[in-house]
C-alpha cells in the first residue's frame, strides 16, 4: 500500500520500526495471547459443564467433595497461577528492556 | 403488600437479631477514622492529577488493597453469601466469573493503559481517533454503566437498612440512604481520589478480615472439614438438600435458564476489564508495572474472599439454613449477618454490618468520582470547551459533579428502595463488556481500527444493551409460577412487554460490540493515523512519556 504524503519518520515510528522494540512486542504478544485463549477456553469448559454437564458435575469424588467443586477450585488455582507467571516473566523478560527504550525516548537519545 | 408483611417479619425479628444502637455506634467510628484520614490524606488536591488520580502516589499493593475494595461491593459479600446459602453450587458461579475476568485486565488492559491514558479510559480509546466524538461515546458509556451500578448500590442500602438497623418505615430508611449519600458526597469532595482510596483500602481491610475470621470459625465448627460443612448444608435444608452441592438448582431448570447463565457467565469474564471505575484506579499508581502489581494484589485478595464466601455461604446453609434466610427482613442479602450473629453474637453482627455499610459507601464513594472524572474531564473539557479550558476550573466542574451525582444517587436509591432491580449490576458488567471492552482491546491492538468502528461499537453495544434489558423479563412479564407474585421492575403482572427471553443481554451485545467494530472499521474510508499509532504503541509497552507521580 503506497502512501499519498510521505512524511518524515517520528521518533516513535523510528523507535516501533526498532529492532528492541519488534521483539518486545513480539514476545508480549505471543505470552499474552495464547495465555488469553486459554484461561477463556479452560473458563468456557467450566461454565458449559456447570450448565449442561450436571450428572458428570455431581459425581462424588470424597464424601461431599464433586467434580464440579473441584472444577471450580481448579479455575481459582489457575487464575492464582496465571498471574504469578505472567508477573514474574514480565518482571524478568520484559521490564529492562521496556525501561531501557523509555530511557532512550525520554532522553532524546536514538536508539 | 410485601412491605407490610416484610415489616410484620421485621418486627418479630429485630428483637432477636442484633442490637441496631451497636451497629450504628461501630458503622460510626469506621465512618470517624476515615474521615479523619480523609482530611489528612487530602492536604495536597489541587490539581487535576491529585483529584482525579491521587497524584498517582499510591503503592501497588496499597492500590491492589484498594482495588478490591472498589469491586468487592455489598451484593458481593451479601448477595454471593447469600445465593450460596439457598442456591448452593450455582451460587458459587458468580464468583468464578468475577474472579476470572481480572485475567483480562492482568494481561491485556492494565499496564497498557496507565502508560497511554491520563484520567479516565476515554483518554486511551480517543488517544489515535477523533478526539470528540470518541470522547463522548465513551463518556456516555462510563456514565451509563456508572449509574447502573450506582442504583443497584443505593437500592441495597435500603434492604441494607432494614435488615441491620432495624428501621422499619420507608421514610425511616430514605432517610439513612440520605446520611450515606451524604457522608459519600462528603468523602468524595474532600478526599478526592486520594480520600476514596484511603476509605477502600480500610474497608477492603475490614471486609477481608471479618470474612476471614468468620470463615475459620466456621470451619472449625465442622472440624476443618469441607465435605462435613457441606453435609451440614445438606441436613440442615431437609428435603432434597443434596441439590446444594450439585450445579443447577438456580440455572438448570429449562433450556432457556441455562442460556441465561452462559449469558451472565459472559458478561461477568468479559465485564470487568470494561468497568470504568477499575479501570480508573489504575492511574493512582506511578508505573505500569505498579499497575501490574496492583491486579496481582487485587487477583490474590479478591480469589481469597471468593474462597471464603464459599464457607461462610454454605456455613449460613448449615447453621442458620435457607428457610430462616429467606423469611428474614433483607431475605438472601441477610444470610452473611444472619451467620455472624449464629456465630458471634451481636458484636460479630455488628461488625460485619458496619462493614455492608462501609462497603456501600467506599463502592459508591469509587463510582461517584469515576463519573465526576468523566464528565469533566472528557465531556466539559474536551467537548464543550475543546480542550480550552484551565486545570482548576476542570476541577471545579468535577467537584459540582459529584454533588449532583450524590443527589442523584440518594434520590435513585430512595426511589428504588424495595425494587427488583438487583439485575442492574449484570446489567452494568454487560454494558462494560459491549460498549467497552471491544474499543479498549481494537484501539490498543489493530492498527487498522478508526473512529468509525469505535463509534459503532460502544453506541451499538450501549444501545444493544439497554434495548434488550428493556424489552426482557426482567423488567416486565416475569412471574413466579409458584406464588404468581411478578419478579420483574413493573410489579403489575399484567403489564407484559418483554418479547428477549433471557435476563442478561451479553450473549447477544458483547458479540454485536466487538463485530460492529470490525465492521465499522472495514466500511469507514478513515485511514489510520500511523503517527499516533506508533505513539501509542511505544508508549503503551515501554512507559515513554507516560504521566509522573506528583512531587509536592
Amino acid at each position: 500500500m503506497a502512501d499519498v504524503v510521505e512524511h518524515p519518520e517520528t521518533d516513535y515510528e523510528r523507535v516501533q520500526n526498532s529492532q528492541e522494540f519488534q521483539q518486545l512486542r513480539r514476545r508480549f504478544r505471543n505470552f499474552v495471547f495464547p495465555m488469553t485463549a486459554f484461561f477463556l477456553a479452560w473458563y468456557l469448559l467450566y461454565v458449559l459443564l456447570a450448565a449442561y454437564a450436571h450428572d458428570f458435575m455431581s459425581i462424588r469424588v470424597a464424601g461431599n467433595i464433586t467434580v464440579g467443586l473441584l472444577f471450580g477450585l481448579g479455575q481459582f488455582v489457575s487464575t492464582f497461577a496465571i498471574t504469578m507467571i505472567y508477573a514474574s516473566w514480565a518482571n524478568k523478560r520484559q521490564d529492562a528492556v521496556a525501561e531501557r527504550l523509555r530511557r532512550h525516548i525520554e532522553d532524546g537519545e536514538i536508539v | 403488600m410485601s412491605a407490610v408483611l416484610g415489616s410484620a417479619v421485621l418486627a418479630a425479628e429485630s428483637e432477636q437479631i442484633g442490637d441496631p444502637v451497636l451497629n450504628i455506634a461501630i458503622f460510626g467510628a469506621f465512618v470517624v477514622v476515615t474521615l479523619v484520614i480523609v482530611f489528612r490524606a487530602s492536604k495536597n488536591n489541587s490539581t487535576a492529577a491529585d483529584y482525579y488520580a491521587a497524584g498517582r502516589s499510591f503503592t501497588g499493593p496499597q492500590n491492589g488493597t484498594a482495588i478490591a475494595g472498589d469491586y468487592l461491593s455489598a451484593a458481593s459479600f451479601l448477595g454471593i453469601c447469600g445465593a450460596i446459602a439457598i442456591n448452593g453450587y450455582d451460587g458459587f458461579l458468580y464468583s468464578i466469573g468475577f474472579l476470572v475476568a481480572w485475567l483480562v485486565a492482568l494481561l491485556l488492559v492494565a499496564e497498557l493503559l496507565r502508560n497511554t491514558g491520563r484520567f479516565t479510559m476515554a483518554d486511551v480509546l480517543s488517544f489515535r481517533l477523533r478526539q470528540r466524538p470518541v470522547r463522548m461515546a465513551a463518556a456516555l458509556a462510563t456514565l451509563a454503566v456508572v449509574f447502573f451500578y450506582l442504583l443497584a448500590q443505593m437500592a441495597g442500602a435500603g434492604g441494607l437498612v432494614a435488615l441491620l438497623l432495624g428501621i422499619e418505615g420507608v421514610a425511616g430508611q430514605g432517610l439513612v440512604i440520605a446520611v450515606v449519600g451524604a457522608l459519600m458526597i462528603l468523602y468524595v469532595l474532600v478526599g478526592g481520589m486520594k480520600g476514596t482510596t484511603w476509605v477502600q483500602i480500610i474497608k477492603a481491610i475490614l471486609l477481608i478480615a471479618g470474612a476471614g475470621i468468620m470463615t475459620i470459625w466456621v470451619l472449625a465448627k465442622f472440624g476443618f472439614d469441607l465435605s462435613a460443612l457441606l453435609q451440614g448444608a445438606v441436613d440442615t435444608a431437609g428435603e432434597g438438600g443434596e441439590a446444594l452441592i450439585e450445579p443447577g438448582k438456580q440455572y438448570g431448570a429449562s433450556g432457556m435458564s441455562k442460556l441465561n447463565f452462559l449469558s451472565l457467565a459472559l458478561a461477568l469474564v468479559l465485564g470487568t476489564a470494561g468497568l470504568p471505575h477499575v479501570l480508573m484506579r489504575f492511574y493512582t499508581v506511578p508505573t505500569a508495572k505498579e499497575a501490574r502489581r496492583s491486579v496481582v494484589w487485587a487477583i490474590w485478595l479478591i480469589g481469597v474472599f471468593y474462597l471464603f464466601t464459599l464457607v461462610l455461604g454454605y456455613g449460613a446453609g448449615a447453621l442458620v439454613g435457607p428457610e430462616a434466610i429467606k423469611a428474614a427482613p433483607g431475605g438472601v442479602n441477610s444470610a452473611a449477618p444472619m451467620l455472624a450473629f449464629e456465630l458471634g453474637g451481636v458484636v460479630l453482627l455488628g461488625i460485619i454490618s458496619a462493614v455492608a455499610f462501609a462497603t456501600i459507601l467506599a463502592v459508591v464513594a469509587g463510582l461517584t468520582i469515576t463519573a465526576a472524572a468523566s464528565f469533566a474531564h472528557d465531556i466539559y473539557a474536551s467537548v464543550i470547551k475543546h480542550g480550552e479550558v484551565n486545570p482548576d476550573g476542570e476541577v471545579k466542574v468535577a467537584r459540582i459533579t459529584v454533588v449532583v451525582i450524590g443527589i442523584l444517587a440518594i434520590v435513585g436509591g430512595i426511589f428504588a428502595n424495595g425494587q427488583n432491580v438487583a439485575f442492574l449490576v449484570a446489567l452494568a458488567f454487560a454494558v462494560a463488556a459491549s460498549a467497552n471492552l471491544p474499543t479498549i482491546i481494537y484501539s490498543l491492538f489493530w492498527k487498522r481500527f478508526n473512529t468509525t468502528g469505535a463509534l459503532w461499537s460502544m453506541y451499538g453495544g450501549l444501545i444493544s444493551c439497554i434495548v434488550l434489558i428493556a424489552f426482557s423479563p426482567v423488567v416486565s412479564g416475569k412471574v413466579d409460577p409458584a406464588t404468581g407474585a411478578s419478579l420483574s421492575m413493573i410489579r403489575d403482572t399484567s403489564v407484559d412487554f418483554h418479547w428477549f427471553p433471557l435476563d442478561n443481554p451479553g450473549i447477544v451485545s458483547i458479540p454485536l460490540g466487538f463485530l460492529l467494530g470490525i465492521v465499522g472499521t472495514l466500511v469507514s474510508k478513515e485511514r489510520p493515523d500511523r503517527e499516533k499509532f506508533a505513539e501509542m504503541e511505544v508508549r503503551s509497552l515501554t512507559g515513554a512519556g507516560a504521566e509522573k507521580a506528583t512531587v509536592h
